[in-house]
């Protein structure tokens, strides 16, 4: 019983990592008055290029360090990108977020599906970067696995949790995205560029989804299949609701997602004479749960969510 | 900070926007330390020129001058260098930031790494110390009351530098209280500030103003002292015919009640009584006005009689059957009318046309539909006939009804209402915003309503607009009924003093 606890806390703060980094940069969307569905897809695509960069330099076999953090980056900026192009749909051409970002999905998808056929052919492995037993304090019972020994990547993605509420909550910038996300009539009336605020945050957002896909190949399954995303993109975008736009309370929700599904892949393991079915199925069911209990959230959440900015509408 | 603003002068501005001439070769002027009220009605074009001084729309044609010198401005930043500033007749204020990042998202100076809220503290304390204008700089906009955001929204405007202020009308969702307050401050600040007015209310333009610009289908219609004209010569400018008050001078009403409401209790969205063992009973061809400062019950008073809030304790009785807790379309079929406080939410369906807005209370009357298909052609024939016979100033029927002025939604929304024929009408701030042709056009069709016998609760923050037309007024205050006066007894002391708590 204790080894099924310690092995189910330790995978929760690896396996939230790419979840975490996701619903963060999805936050930053969502505080500028734009939720991006398409977080799956660029996911994806970072999950690709996290893959292919390595893969083409040492194929399997290990790389220099640089090349890994190479993959991670260019994953990021590949995210940045999907995100500008995102912007260019619903900031500038007013499209309805939902569908486009379902447009996005599937495009992001695709695109590194048929990208991975062509560049890499078939089921393919890379070494990636491992994890590291932090001399000391990973030696600390239990603590130990359950938090210091962990790949480098792990500790920088649980920086951003702090970092992402001091950007929101003291900086000018932070602070320009908030009003932009909530009024944004009002940021207009003192100057401030309401769509070029929206396309920053989306920049930002992007660059954190692909740089959570480049994690997963790089760090957590050091390989890439068409379907290795398997909707945490999705997940993410619900985490910034269940979390109603505040940093530490995505971090929570991240954190009790990913424990529900450890624990259930526990259990399926040890043979627990019980429908896995059931099991795989609580993680999602704790979502809706929570997000059907969670509606009174309005008064805090960026109020014009969903809709775009035209200085000539009133009402 | 700025320099000192000695004149601000705008010369043959023009702005089209598709299909509107929104501003016809503007030319006026302002000298310093001078008041100029801006009057029209809705859709003259106040706003508009407004926005154009402030950088947010560019003018066509024309030319804007500070202290004799041609200026520019590509967006608002511009303007506020200049040293103008603009306080917006809906508050620009975001609801989920406290005060001082309010003022913060203005300031450029306090944007370091860390937005610097300590010195748009200090900037506030100064600000507010100097011109009297309290405001609680870490509380969150959501908290405050329409009063507190539009002194908020001074001081933002003043930390700025501003040295010229344009206020889009300021009053119009004020409190008469608190009107008088802003206009003291008003008056104070010119000593040392120049202010544009914007305001359909005369009675503040004459009080506060030293010049008047009268402005009517985006042209200049007249322009000069304030002092030299009466309200109802300016009005008659403003709306290119004499205009009078509507009054009810008919004698007090007999009878029994058609609605009559007993000790009913109701809850707020906030939990708490709204509505605290409330009294009040109005008669057939009768109108109650209710006064009070909003927020005291009124929302919610109009909301249970219309079914669309739960009664905790109580009884509404209407017609001599008990309404309380049915719901809205039982209320509706029993023939309660309804003009909600909001008419862009409630009244009407902003994105449907007006011809679907108009039949929908009764859609699925065999008038309207068979077998549950819409007959359109009678749809239509009815919504134009109602479009001619209440004014609704549209190109067609089909528009949506949200692209409307907030006069003719709520021409649309008093239409239907009026047309079918209620026994009961429920109206909340009826006249909100809206200008003076509007609003007596609204009045005639409320007293018609009174002389066809129909029992009418007006709601109101409005006291001219209750002592013209109610038979009796009734007080709220913290969801008790204060007192019931008869219409001569009413003075707008007497009912101020009750509005505001003090009992006989």
């Amino acid at each position: 019983m204790g080894a099924i606890l310690v092995n189910t806390l330790t995978f929760t703060v690896r396996f939230s990592v790419a979840l975490l980094i996701a619903s963060m940069g999805e936050m930053f969307n969502q505080k500028a008055g734009i939720f991006n569905l398409g977080c799956e897809g660029i996911m994806s695509m970072g999950a690709f290029l996290g893959m292919l960069i390595p893969f083409s330099v040492g194929g399997a076999g290990a790389v220099p360090g640089y090349v890994n953090i190479l993959g991670l980056v260019v994953g990021a900026l590949c995210g940045a990108l999907m995100g500008l192009l995102f912007g260019l749909v619903v900031v500038t051409f007013r499209a309805p977020q939902g569908i486009a970002g379902i447009g996005m999905q599937m495009f992001g998808v695709g695109l590194a599906g048929t990208f991975f056929r062509s560049f890499i052919g078939g089921q393919q492995s890379i070494t990636g970067i491992e994890s590291v037993a932090i001399p000391g304090l990973s030696k600390i019972p239990v603590l130990g696995d359950i938090l210091f020994s962990h790949n480098p990547v792990v500790y920088f993605a649980y920086l951003l949790v702090p970092l992402a509420w001091f950007v929101i909550y003291k900086t000018p910038w932070g602070m320009k995205v908030r009003a932009v996300g909530t009024f944004p009539l009002a940021a207009d009336s003192l100057g401030i560029k309401v769509n070029r605020i929206r396309y920053q945050s989306l920049a930002v957002g992007g660059a954190m989804a692909g740089f959570a896909g480049a994690f997963l190949t790089l760090c957590q399954a050091k390989q890439f299949s068409a379907g290795i995303i398997n909707g945490r993109g999705f997940i993410a975008v619900a985490l910034v609701y269940f979390g109603q736009w505040h940093p530490v309370k995505i971090l929570m929700g991240a954190i009790l997602f990913t424990f529900a599904e450890s624990l259930q892949r526990q259990v399926q393991m040890f043979g627990q004479a019980f429908p896995y079915e059931f099991l795989a199925m609580l993680p999602y069911i704790l979502v809706i749960v929570v997000l059907a209990f969670n509606r009174k959230s309005n008064k805090f959440g960026p109020a014009a969510l969903g809709k775009p900015f035209n200085r000539e509408m009133r009402v | 900070m700025a320099k000192e603003i000695k004149e601000l002068r705008v010369e043959h501005i023009t702005k089209r926007f598709p299909g509107v001439l929104a501003s016809d070769n503007i030319s006026l002027s302002v000298g310093e330390h001078e008041i100029l009220a801006l009057v029209g009605e809705n859709g003259a074009g106040k706003t508009t020129l407004m926005n154009m001084i402030m950088g947010l729309y560019q003018p066509d044609e024309g030319s804007i001058f500070i202290n004799g010198e041609e200026v520019k401005f590509k967006d608002p930043n511009d303007a506020f260098s200049a040293g103008i500033g603009m306080v917006h007749q809906r508050y620009m204020l975001v609801p989920n930031m406290t005060v001082l990042e309010n003022v913060a998202l203005g300031l450029k100076e306090s944007w370091k790494t860390v937005v610097d809220l300590k010195m748009v503290r200090d900037r506030v304390k100064e600000v507010s110390e100097h011109y009297g204008l309290a405001v609680d700089p870490d509380a969150y906009i959501w908290q405050l009351s329409v009063g507190e955001q539009q002194r908020v929204e001074l001081v933002k405007t003043l930390c700025q530098g501003a040295k010229f202020l344009i206020l889009d009308e300021p009053t119009s969702a004020l409190t008469p209280q608190e009107t008088d307050d802003l206009i003291k401050l008003l008056k104070r600040m010119s000593n040392e500030l120049s202010i544009i007015f914007i305001s359909h209310k005369l009675n503040e333009v004459k009080a506060l103003s030293d010049k008047v610009c009268i402005l009517r289908h985006g042209k200049v219609v007249f322009e000069g002292n304030t002092s030299d004209y009466t309200p109802k010569q300016i009005a008659a400018m403003m709306t290119g015919h004499e205009v009078e008050t509507t009054e009810n001078k008919n004698a007090p009403v007999e009878g029994e009640p058609v609605l009559n409401i007993k000790d009913l209790c109701v809850k707020s969205d906030r939990d708490f009584y709204a509505l605290d063992h409330f009294n009040l009973d109005v008669r057939a061809g009768e109108i109650v006005g209710l006064a009070g400062v909003s927020g005291n019950g009124q929302k919610e008073l109009a909301e249970v009689i219309n079914g669309l809030r739960k009664v905790e304790s109580g009884t509404i009785e209407f017609m001599g059957k008990q309404i309380q807790n049915m719901t809205p379309a039982q209320v509706i079929k029993r023939g309660m009318g309804y003009i909600p406080e909001e008419r862009n939410i409630e009244g009407i369906v902003p994105s449907m046309s007006i011809k679907e807005n108009i039949i929908l209370k009764d859609s699925e009357s065999s008038r309207f539909s068979k077998q549950h298909i819409l007959n359109n052609k009678v749809i239509e024939d009815y919504a134009n006939k109602l479009r001619d016979e209440f004014d609704i100033r549209s190109p067609h029927i089909h528009v949506p009804a949200g692209s409307l002025s907030g006069g003719n939604i709520q021409k649309v929304i008093l239409a239907r209402e009026i047309d079918r024929n209620p026994k009961f009408l429920v109206c909340v701030y009826p006249i909100r915003g809206l200008d003076m042709g509007a609003a007596e056009f609204i009045h005639k069709q409320l007293l018609a309503l009174r002389e066809r016998g129909v029992g009418i609760l007006l709601i109101s923050e409005e006291l001219e607009e209750i002592m013209n037309l109610s038979d009796r007024i009734a007080v709220i205050f913290k969801g008790k009924n204060q007192k019931v006066l008869m219409k001569g007894e009413a003075t707008t002391s007497r009912l101020g003093e009750l509005m505001a708590g003090v009992g006989d």
